[in-house]
């Protein structure tokens, strides 16, 4: 899916660059990345361990500052380098979702109350909170479980919770860290087209780091990172063809 | 949503036996501060109960509640004869330890200036005040020693015939009242040997020296009675309490009294003051350092317990900052839980120590100040106590929620 004209990006990265420690024990974990992804756009993040996935993403949810290059999202800048432009646990709260390999939702809360609490502290009314909680587990199909502690949940419905409570402040865009990794193929599947559909019909802009190559015919794109640089590829099946 | 209350709730059981544990150490801080109270109370109770003005001691003494005061009981009649003064009585007052029904009994022998003084002041539960001037007492509930019941004390047998409930003296032992004659009687009994010594040996002692042998009438008086021989001193009282008449100067009356160098007055007040700055203050300041220790023990736990709990959550705090929780809802977090811990604890404290504190030995008196204070005090040691784990839990990065 492409973006639309008039609505800025869900972010746009450019000219990323990542360095750890100096001189001897200098290791560069991104180099010169550069990526944009639009709102309604699911894209998909490839490549080996170690090879800079996760500094990306951290650094996209603004929990990693790059050594260099900007990130903007949502048309706002953030990042400059280092230096943050903006109160960067204020904006995630307001702009950014996440779901990780697990659901980690917060064992003391019920189903409902993992999606609520990240309502609440973006400061909406508990009564109002609790009606949105409910509306998105009805829409990701987990409302039946809405009172159940996350230990009674099976894997799949944690990860729907988790990505519940992602969407609940109608983020611009979702991040998303080896989402499937802990679910068998076929529950995988599923919550990969959950993603799909957020982006779809909630236009949010969703990347997801995976190694689950059976599902790339989900994304719109596919980045394929290697030694901290990014390629990006448009059609997935040349992707799999091609490992 | 409160998130303490929930994560509370999930470690239901944890947080019991933890809030039990500080409920027990803080029973132990309510416990200390209420023995003290109620040292005080006890140790007080007489002076307040026997109602006199002003307190007639031994010269240069501070009284019988500090130290041995040994007055002449006829001292009695000097002071009576002082103008403004309504009423003097002797004041015999001392510990005794007896074997009663194979069980040791102690109590505070307490003289009532018979026949004046019956007792009528003393605030029966059961029974009535002395009726006769020999072989009567009024026992205190705490001796266990029930109405009719008859006691060797000395040569002579006692019966019970009023109760009391709750009056002991300073060192906690019940307050027996017989007439002052009794008390005395009891105070200065010896054996029957002893007294065959003592008089073989005045014997001894005239027949040694020539007015012994020039007046051979000395040889009989020295095998009889006591109270038969004039070089003896007098029985002896421990103080004189005297009560003003109504509108009397109390200062005229004290300066008269001061200018006679065999003896020293106390107030009411001043009595008491003596007693508490003597045996209570020390019990204080030992109360008062359990106490101090005991909060900085239950702070310290209550510390590393929270700190522990914080610990366990580790990775939902990250996630709640990943979310952009602010640090006043994970600070409230975990505050409100330390809040809440100290809360259950006090009042766990409070409700144990209704149902133990009675069966305690000495009194233990409970006053709304000391729960008020004691409240406060868990509020601050709460806070303190939060603070190491608030501290944590703003030092965790968010990214921990990414570690598999």
């Amino acid at each position: 899916m492409s973006a639309n004209s008039e609505t800025p990006p869900a972010i746009e990265v450019s000219h990323l660059r990542k360095v750890y420690g100096r001189g001897h024990t200098e290791v560069v974990a991104i180099r010169d990345a550069t990526l944009q992804i639009a709102r309604g756009e699911i894209v998909g993040m490839l490549g080996p361990s170690g090879s800079g996935k996760s500094t990306i993403l951290t650094a996209m949810a603004l929990i990693n500052p790059p050594t260099a290059g900007q990130i903007t999202i949502s048309g706002k800048p953030v990042m400059d380098g280092p230096r943050a432009l903006v109160d960067a646990r204020a904006f995630r709260r307001r702009h950014l979702g996440f779901v990780f390999q697990k659901p980690n939702l917060i064992p003391f809360l019920t189903a409902l109350e993992n999606v609520q609490i990240a309502l609440e502290v973006n400061d909406i009314a508990p009564r109002e909170a609790r009606k949105r909680a409910l509306e998105l587990l009805d829409y990701l199909g987990v409302s039946p479980r809405a009172n159940n502690l996350p230990d009674a949940l099976s894997g799949g419905e944690q990860q729907r919770v988790a990505i519940a409570r992602a969407l609940a402040n109608n983020p611009s865009l979702i991040l998303a860290d080896e989402p499937t990794a802990a679910l068998d193929s076929k529950l995988g599947r599923q919550v990969m087209e959950l993603f799909a559909k957020v982006a779809h019909e909630r236009h949010a802009g969703v990347l997801v780091v995976t190694h689950d190559l059976r599902t790339l015919d989900i994304f719109d794109r596919i980045l394929d990172v290697e030694d901290g640089a990014i390629q990006v590829r448009e059609n997935p099946a040349t992707v799999t063809s091609a490992r | 949503m409160n998130l303490a209350v929930r994560d509370v709730r999930h470690n239901a059981g944890r947080f019991a036996f933890t809030t039990l544990g500080v409920g027990l150490l803080l029973m132990i801080v309510m416990g200390m501060g209420g023995i003290y109270r109620g040292l005080i109370y006890e140790a007080t109770l007489l002076v307040d109960s026997v109602g006199a003005d002003l307190w007639v001691v031994q010269g240069s003494t501070r009284g019988p509640f500090a130290e041995i005061s040994r007055l002449p009981a006829n001292l009695e009649d000097r002071v009576l004869a002082v103008p403004g003064v309504a009423r003097a009585r002797r004041f015999v007052s001392h510990t005794i330890q007896r074997e009663h029904q194979g069980k040791l009994l102690r109590m505070v022998v307490q003289g009532l200036a018979w026949p004046d003084d019956k007792g009528e002041w003393v605030p029966l539960v059961a029974g009535r005040p002395l009726r006769q001037a020999h072989y009567e007492m009024i026992a205190d509930q705490s001796l266990h020693l029930p109405l009719g019941e008859k006691i060797r004390l000395g040569k002579d047998v006692y019966e019970i015939v009023g109760q009391t409930r709750g009056l002991v003296g300073s060192s906690g032992d019940g307050l027996a009242f017989f007439t002052i004659s009794d008390a005395m009687a009891i105070q200065f009994d010896v054996p029957g040997e002893a007294m065959r010594l003592e008089r073989a040996a005045r014997r001894a002692r005239v027949e040694a020296i020539d007015l012994g042998r020039l007046q051979p009438l000395l040889l009989d008086r020295a095998a009889g009675l006591n109270r038969g021989i004039p070089a003896l001193a007098t029985p002896q009282v421990s103080a004189v309490l005297v009560s003003l008449q109504p509108g009397a100067d109390a200062a005229a009356v004290r300066r008269v009294l001061s200018t006679w160098p065999d003896i020293t007055v106390y107030s009411t007040q001043e009595q008491k003051d003596l007693l508490l700055a003597g045996m209570v203050d020390k019990a204080r300041r030992q109360l008062g350092l359990f106490r101090t220790l005991l909060i900085i023990i239950s702070t310290i736990i209550i510390a590393l317990i929270i700190y522990t709990l914080t610990l366990d959550k580790i990775r939902d705090i990250a996630l709640l900052k990943l979310i952009g929780a602010r640090n006043t809802v994970i600070g409230g977090l975990i505050l409100q839980q330390a809040l809440l811990m100290g809360a259950c604890g006090f009042g766990i404290a409070w409700w144990i120590g209704q149902y133990l504190f009675p069966h305690f030995p000495r009194l233990v008196l409970i006053a709304n100040e000391d729960l008020v204070s004691l409240g406060v005090i868990v509020v601050v040691i709460s806070t303190l106590a939060s603070l190491l784990g608030i501290w944590k839990a703003l030092h965790v990065e968010p990214n921990t929620v990414l570690a598999v």
